[in-house]
């Protein structure tokens, strides 16, 4: 590590490096799909190193932020950076290479059906790679050693797995070619109190492992405590008035906590609070 | 008297054509960038025997089944139709050549690609839909994998080269029907069938039947994964993209068989113009 990187690089709390250098950074972005308009005007840098948790409501476009963020979507204005470089006009096939340094876990976990788990897991290495097939067995067997998974469950088709389990196998997929940013698309959703639990130690381990840039989408409040070093809030466009940032909160996770905004900790403290009238009457 | 709002200008039938007919450019402009990529991948990437095989099975040999029964019946029908004009004129015995042309030029490929687009078009589309609804295609993309070349070119590829086959055995199959009920049923003598059906038959007609074929594969092909590639989201949305291909599929079998009808007699008379004759 040069003399230079160390410098630029603070520590975040869970123990890992976070260099003030963005390595995905979201300038003035906003994105319509028709004529429904869901993100305006968004700016966010994530440094490397950090866990950054993205909370907001439902429909606020924070998978759509994801989506951006991995090049899937294209913005309907501003642009994506990746370590300074913007992603506008540049060819699908070299994003396709350039996609493989992200993992990304799907909030349903997308696991390819008509695939095993073995071959869900090995899919990345074996597009992309010439990795030798014992090689690829052996990084399989560790990636779903890493996510707690017996290696019994090769064999199995995802209808066959548990939601927990599903996850799992999307994050051992995720984690397959080493990546260095990590996406998750509401990694507890959907599950019990335990497994949420176990999916966010996951998270922890995979940050403490290898140095990588995480984001987080997620609902849970306790993902929020328990993973990110900061948290952006982004508030649904139709609840804002003209003029008014879509991101209403980016601080730490206890600065969220300790907010008197009612926007922030209504949502952080789960308090419905004028929500429940308006919802009510609508 | 009715008031005309501003808003209501905007909302004739005029409009109502003018968006449609954008919406179909939209659309087809859409079919024919997606038909180019596919292409591009189909030469840049030939996909893996591992994905391509497994295609070719579910596409080529679990339609034969219903492709050999409607062959049959659709043989067997013509004859059915046919016996009691034919016996008016007493030429019973020509009714092989009239099934047999008609099978070959016409019903087979029709029939096997409409066979193929219910069967086959339909789960594509299905299939593809619900994988981009549970972002399966995404994760695809986001695995360094592109969609089109693991999807569609192993589908494509198994359409257009099994549906000639198929189309070979719906012919086949109809033409053994329509004997079966001639000969079996109808009373004709079998040698006086077959001398007159194999004269009427040239393997121009065969050919020509093929080729339609191959065109109706690859059209049944890139309309299903198209559909699949556009699906609405939830179950209705799936549901709408596969019946869209079914359909869209059906229409467009009908309009490539007329076009390349008139273009494959047209070439006909070019290549083997007919004799001049002095009455």
């Amino acid at each position: 590590m040069s003399r230079f990187s160390l410098l630029n690089k603070n520590f975040s709390h869970h123990g890992g490096a976070v260099s003030s250098r963005p390595s995905i950074e979201l300038r003035a972005v906003s994105k319509r799909f028709g004529t429904q308009s869901i993100l305006r005007d968004i700016t966010l840098e994530v440094h490397q190193g950090e866990t950054l948790a993205l909370i907001g409501e439902s429909g606020c476009g924070k998978s759509v932020t994801l989506k951006l963020i991995m090049g899937l979507l294209d913005p309907t204005d501003g642009e994506v950076l990746w370590d300074g470089r913007s992603l506008k006009g540049r060819k699908e096939q070299e994003l396709t290479r350039e996609r493989l340094r992200f993992g990304y876990l799907f909030q349903g976990a997308a696991l390819f059906d008509s695939l095993s788990v073995f071959e869900n897991v090995a899919f990345g290495l074996q597009q992309n790679t010439r990795v030798p097939k014992d090689q690829v067995r052996k990084i399989v067997f560790e990636r779903l050693h890493e996510v707690g998974l017996p290696a019994s469950v090769c064999d199995k088709k995802p209808a066959e797995l548990s939601g927990g389990m599903k996850k799992r196998v999307g994050l051992a997929r995720a984690l397959a070619l080493t990546p260095e940013i990590v996406l998750y698309d509401e990694p507890t959703t959907g599950l019990d109190p335990i497994m949420s639990d176990v999916i966010n130690g996951l998270i922890l381990q995979t940050h403490a492992r290898r140095p990588v840039t995480s984001i987080v989408v997620t609902h849970d409040m306790t993902t929020v405590r328990k993973v990110a070093d900061r948290v952006v809030m982004l508030y649904p466009l139709s609840r804002l008035s003209e003029g008014e940032s879509q991101v209403v909160f980016n601080g730490t996770a206890k600065q969220a906590f300790a907010s008197f905004d009612p926007r922030i900790s209504q949502f952080v403290h789960g308090q419905a609070g004028e929500r429940m009238q308006e919802l009510a009457v609508g | 008297m009715a008031t005309m709002l501003i808003s209501d200008l905007h909302d004739t039938w005029i409009h109502r054509i003018g968006r449609r007919m954008t919406c179909f450019i939209i659309v087809m402009g859409d079919l024919a960038l997606f038909s180019i990529q596919m292409l591009g991948w189909m030469f840049r990437r030939w996909p893996c025997r591992s994905v391509l095989i497994p295609n070719m099975y579910q596409i080529g040999v679990r339609s034969l089944p219903v492709v050999m029964v409607t062959g049959v019946f659709i043989g067997m029908v013509l004859a059915v139709q046919g016996y009691d004009q034919f016996r008016l004129m007493r030429m019973e015995t020509r009714l092989g050549a009239v099934i047999n042309v008609s099978l070959v030029k016409e019903l087979g490929p029709v029939l096997a690609a409409t066979m193929l687009a219910g069967r086959v078009g339909s789960a594509m589309a299905a299939e593809l839909g619900t994988m981009r609804v549970t972002e399966q295609i995404d994760a695809l993309r986001a695995l360094g994998a592109s969609p089109i070349q693991y999807l569609v070119v192993p589908r494509f590829l198994a359409c257009f080269l099994l549906i000639p086959m198929l189309t070979a055995v719906a012919d086949g199959m109809g033409i053994l029907g329509g004997w079966f009920l001639s000969t079996q049923v109808l009373g004709i003598k079998s040698f006086h069938y077959w001398f007159n059906a194999i004269d009427y038959v040239a393997a121009y007609d065969v050919i020509s039947g093929v080729l339609k074929s191959i065109f109706f594969g690859a059209a049944i092909a890139l309309i299903a994964c198209h559909r699949g590639f556009h699906c609405g989201a939830g179950a209705e949305g799936v549901g709408r993209a596969a019946t869209e291909a079914f359909v869209f599929s059906f229409v467009a079998i009908l309009i490539i068989d007329f076009f390349l009808g008139m273009f494959l007699t047209t070439l006909y008379y070019v290549l083997w113009p007919a004799p001049v004759t002095i009455l």
